[in-house]
């Protein structure tokens, strides 16, 4: 993909970030944080790219941690938003990992 | 695998993001939305794995079965009051992947590594490492594990910045060393320390959402210096949502960003808090007892709760939500007004008193409340304090003034359920605490809301 292409893409992602967000009420933005926060763990990918071509211990011990720091970033994220958004559903069960 | 059906794949994966964070908007489809984002992420993972060559499947298993096995349990296990430092957590172990990432990649590459590339990676390394630092400065503040706020001058921090970007242009200018590439790493890992480390707990909401709006750049950095659409989409997703995010929060406070980040609060509040004792004000406060409380509150037609950090604290929501259940046996009605900025994230107080199942149509935002509360008999006041202040709208010279607040001197009488006389996080003095209308209940926010519980019970 050359440069320019790029570029737009992120421009026009940074818009849809903008729109979509924009209309959450304050109630949700706890969630929706967390829920963000989930995507970005999408840097997971990064790590498993780059693991392969990778040569060399310290190469490798550098992109095992990144892929582990990924992975708590995504399964974390979900899970932690999961929790939350449960509790909204109203009354008919506890969550069973509550306090 | 073909290409072509990889890139297909991400293309699905990023609209189930765009779909799931629409869905995040209503309380109804909320839950969906975050398992159609989860899908997502499921997609663009596998797709990845089936790229050609991607390798080593042996460390990938090893990182991935590391990860979930710390992900599940600590997210399994957190107290939702200590929710907003697992997000810092999370969010922070993001950043550092993406640091790990371009370290990793700029080594591989050696010094053969043509710009537009190397100009996303050090993006990403630059921002990855403040992300990763600042965050888990986020939780140490968060856990209250340090109570420390030191004095930074803002010539420490922009030196430092000038630093990290000068080094940086001198490695896209073509210095090929590692050790500068290190460098950089750690001074702005260093910049992340020190720009969250003077900031208090009030403002932490504001923190972390820029640190995730943070993340999600640098993720997009990533992406480009690895030619992934999915991480160049994702990662700018967030970081344009985190950043609007960072701007209503800021704004519901009063306060520029610069300012959160610049000091401000800490300085000018301990400093403008004296004009305060001397206006004139009655300072006498009136204390209550639980058995007062009761009373006053069950023969009221209309009462609401406000509820703040310190019922956050004192893990009051269950009993609150059991005293207001029994209000409303009594006839009276009872709502609960959520100021924007209560606690430490945005929203906290909802996810707080949904967890102790209270309904989603008994919480008013702040300004379908600020019009009911003249009509209203009893304010009760759990744990809020700057939120309620009304110096922000008659001291001009309060570090708060303009804040928008919760108007419950409005209302024909206010408890205000605190630990101590001690000031909010922003250390402002409350002349709330010294209206003719206001009684105080002293003591942790959980045994005194019990007490009055079991006084009404009584009654």
């Amino acid at each position: 993909m050359d440069l320019v292409t790029e570029i737009a893409i992120l421009a026009l992602a940074a818009f849809v970030g903008f729109e979509v967000i924009s209309k959450v009420p304050n109630t949700l933005h706890t969630p929706l944080m967390s829920g963000t926060n989930a995507i970005h763990g999408i840097v997971l990918l990064g790590g498993l790219l780059v693991i392969g071509p990778a040569d060399g211990f310290v190469n490798d011990l550098l992109l095992v941690i990144a892929i582990a720091f990924g992975t708590i970033n995504v399964i974390g994220g979900f899970l932690v938003t999961d929790r939350m958004l449960a509790m909204f559903k109203g009354k008919k069960k506890a969550p069973p990992g509550g306090p | 695998m073909d290409p072509d059906l990889i890139n297909a794949a991400y293309i699905v994966a990023f609209v189930l993001f765009i779909v799931g964070l629409r869905m995040l908007r209503g309380p109804r489809t909320a839950v969906t939305g975050n398992y159609v984002a989860a899908v997502g992420m499921l997609i663009a993972v596998v797709a990845t794995l089936l790229q050609d060559g991607v390798g080593d499947f042996g460390l990938i298993a090893v990182g991935l079965a590391v990860g979930t096995a710390i992900g599940i349990p600590s997210a399994r296990s957190v107290k939702m009051t200590q929710v907003p430092q697992m997000v810092a957590l999370f969010n922070g172990v993001g950043g550092g992947a993406v640091a790990l990432i371009s370290y990793a990649e700029f080594r591989e590459a050696g010094g053969d590594i043509e710009l537009e590339r190397l100009i996303p990676i050090l993006f990403a390394a630059i921002i990855g490492s403040i992300s990763f630092w600042g965050s888990n400065v986020a939780f140490l503040k968060l856990q209250e594990l340090t109570k420390a706020r030191p004095r930074i001058p803002v010539a420490v921090n922009g030196g430092l910045a000038a630093v990290v970007l000068g080094l940086a242009v001198a490695v896209a200018a073509g210095a090929e060393s590692e050790w500068l590439f290190l460098a950089i790493l750690i001074l702005a890992g260093l910049l992340g320390v020190l720009a969250v480390f003077p900031i208090g707990g009030a403002d932490m909401p504001v923190v972390i959402s820029t640190l995730n709006a943070f993340t999600g750049l640098s993720a997009a950095a990533a992406g480009m210096a690895l030619d992934n659409i999915a991480l160049i989409v994702a990662g700018m997703l967030v970081g344009a949502s985190g950043s609007i995010l960072t701007k209503q929060m800021a704004e519901a406070m009063n306060r520029s960003i610069g300012n959160v980040f610049f000091g401000g609060f800490g300085t000018g509040g301990s400093a403008s808090a004296g004009p305060a004792s001397d206006d004139g004000v009655d300072r006498t406060v009136r204390s209550t007892s639980a058995a007062d409380v009761a009373i006053q509150l069950s023969y009221a037609e209309r009462v609401v709760i406000v509820p703040g950090y310190g019922m956050a604290v004192a893990q009051a929501q269950r009993t609150v939500a059991d005293l207001a259940a029994d209000l409303e046996k009594r006839g009276v009605q009872v709502t609960y007004a959520i100021h924007p900025v209560a606690g430490r994230m945005p929203g906290h107080m909802n996810v707080l008193l949904a967890e102790a199942d209270v309904p989603y149509e008994q919480l008013k935002e702040m300004e379908e409340a600020n019009g009911e509360f003249a009509r209203t008999d009893v304010s009760l006041v759990i744990g809020a304090n700057d939120v309620t202040n009304p110096a922000a709208r008659t001291v001009a010279d309060s570090p708060i003034y303009g804040m928008p607040i919760l108007d419950v001197d409005k209302s024909r009488s206010v408890i205000v359920l605190k630990r101590s006389m001690s000031s909010g996080f922003a250390g402002i003095d409350n002349p709330l605490f010294y209206g003719e209308n206001t009684a105080l209940l002293f003591g942790d926010a959980k045994a005194s809301v019990a007490d009055v519980l079991s006084e009404m019970q009584n009654l």
